[in-house]
């Protein structure tokens, strides 16, 4: 087991990612932010934290996707269902799609897939914490990335948080 | 995580964990048909059949309804017009229908224990949509749902159950999850509509008088009443019956607290609920109705899953 980022550079990544959204998108009125159930939820709230004290925290739109019933394996195995929370419409609004591991780009296809349905974006931007990069599937690339790593497809990449794990911390296993 | 069972066929085969898992993902369902996209694409390789030997409106709408918004391709099935009417037996409909690469079958039929045979000789999986006077699951998930939507919870809950339980699949399976999820159960009616030994058999109360049952309940499910049953008449008439077991505004304000009123439908104004109780605001039925199209959603997502359905095998 190897520790990419412990609790000092998660919080520090964290912050720089935040500022790096932010700064392409300071206006805020035609932006949305969303997380992806059920892990990409932890990083998303820590960045929407940083960032609701950059600026007015009321101009912040941010919502929750459940990508589950968009998934391309649902016949192989059973997969439960999480909260999905968007209480805003997402047209004409640039979206900032926030996961924790990106790796062979599944998830934001079907991300993208679940968005189609709640409007027309103007635009989707892609961040997320740690890229698993040389390991796509599909061509699917971030905007923001927190930390690049390479792996094989043996290895796994955890992101543990303190209230779910009792730490801070991204390991390569 | 999955259901212990691959077919829906009673609550009597469900525990109590399967139960949470089909009510809260439920609850992620009824998130979907409040999307401007009301579908998802769960199961667009899947194709169900909608065998429905029995007449039904409002349960086959329904389930047509959640199997569209999931994807699926639909077939209807109605007995008046089919080969059943031909003399065609059960076994040769489903098979001929399976022929044609089905997926799942979505079943009512007037005998009891058909959509369990029929799982003893079929491989699709089957969700049973009302067996004679055994059980309807997918009405007895969605009245616990509702419950636990309006009032927060099932467990400690006091849930009377009122009418026709002899004949009742729908009082059947609520008895089942209600008892399974910790709630308190008592049915009420006239004595000739209550089986005799069902206060042993499933350690619920019985209560002859409907006042006393109400008195004690959170939550009223009234059950559709008919005058015979089997050319039994069971009751002198409809009148009689609703002056002693109808439920109407002046009974429900004399109550000491505000109960919720529950109705599977479709309603007999004037004879179990008058129409100044249905339309009130302590009346959830119009709820029950849309839960049951996110709550019949998880039955059928929470089935299809893993390698025994869909052409992919």
């Amino acid at each position: 087991m190897k520790t990419i980022l412990n609790e000092q550079q998660l919080a520090i990544t964290i912050r720089r990612l935040s500022h790096q959204v932010l700064e392409n998108n300071i206006e805020l009125d035609n932006t949305v932010f969303i997380g992806i159930q059920p892990r990409g939820i932890f990083v998303s709230d820590q960045m929407i934290q940083v960032i609701r004290q950059l600026v007015p925290p009321e101009k912040v739109q941010y919502g929750k996707l459940d990508i589950t019933f968009y998934r391309d394996d649902v016949r192989n195995k059973l997969h439960l269902p999480n909260h999905t929370d968007i209480p805003f419409s997402i047209d004409n609004k640039n979206v900032v799609l926030i996961d924790d591991v990106l790796y062979t780009g599944r998830t934001i296809r079907a991300a993208m897939d679940a968005l189609i349905d709640f409007g027309r974006p103007a635009k989707v931007t892609l961040c997320v914490l740690i890229d698993r990069r040389f390991s796509r599937e599909l061509p699917i690339q971030p905007d923001y990335v927190g930390r690049s790593i390479d792996s094989i497809v043996s290895q796994k990449v955890k992101v543990l948080w303190k209230a779910r794990d009792g730490q801070d911390e991204v390991v390569l296993l | 995580m999955q259901l212990s069972v691959k077919h829906l066929l009673g609550i009597r085969d469900l525990t109590r964990q399967d139960i949470e898992i089909i009510l809260d993902t439920a609850t992620e369902f009824k998130e979907v048909l409040q999307r401007p996209v009301k579908k998802v694409p769960a199961l667009r390789d899947i194709t169900i059949v909608n065998l429905f030997f029995e007449n039904s409106t409002r349960t086959r709408i329904s389930f047509e309804l959640a199997e569209k918004r999931l994807g699926a391709d639909t077939i209807n099935f109605t007995a008046s017009s089919s080969s059943v009417s031909k003399g065609e037996t059960l076994l040769d409909t489903v098979n001929n229908i399976l022929s044609m690469k089905v997926d799942m079958v979505v079943m009512r039929h007037s005998a009891s224990g058909a959509p369990h045979f029929l799982a003893r000789h079929i491989p699709a999986a089957i969700v049973n949509a009302g067996d004679g006077i055994n059980e309807h699951p997918t009405q007895g998930l969605l009245d616990a749902f509702s419950m636990r939507e309006k009032l927060g919870r099932l467990e400690g809950l006091k849930v009377a159950i009122i009418g026709d339980i002899m004949h009742s699949r729908v009082a059947m399976s609520n008895i089942y999850l209600l008892k399974k999820m910790g709630a308190e159960v008592t049915v009420a009616g006239p004595p000739t509509l209550i089986p005799k030994y069902i206060q042993q058999a499933f350690d619920i109360r019985v209560e002859y008088n409907l006042k006393k049952a109400l008195e004690w309940c959170d939550v009223a499910n009234v059950l559709r009443i008919q005058l015979e049953r089997q050319n039994q008449v069971l009751f002198s008439s409809l009148r009689e019956y609703s002056l002693a077991y109808g439920i109407n505004r002046r009974l429900l304000d004399s109550l000491n607290k505000q109960i919720v009123v529950m109705h599977p439908g479709p309603i007999n104004r004037g004879v179990e609920l008058d129409s100044d109780a249905a339309d009130s605001s302590q009346s959830i039925i119009l709820q029950q109705v849309e839960n049951g199209v996110a709550v019949r959603m998880a039955a059928l997502y929470l089935l299809s899953g893993g390698t025994e359905v869909g052409s992919r095998k």
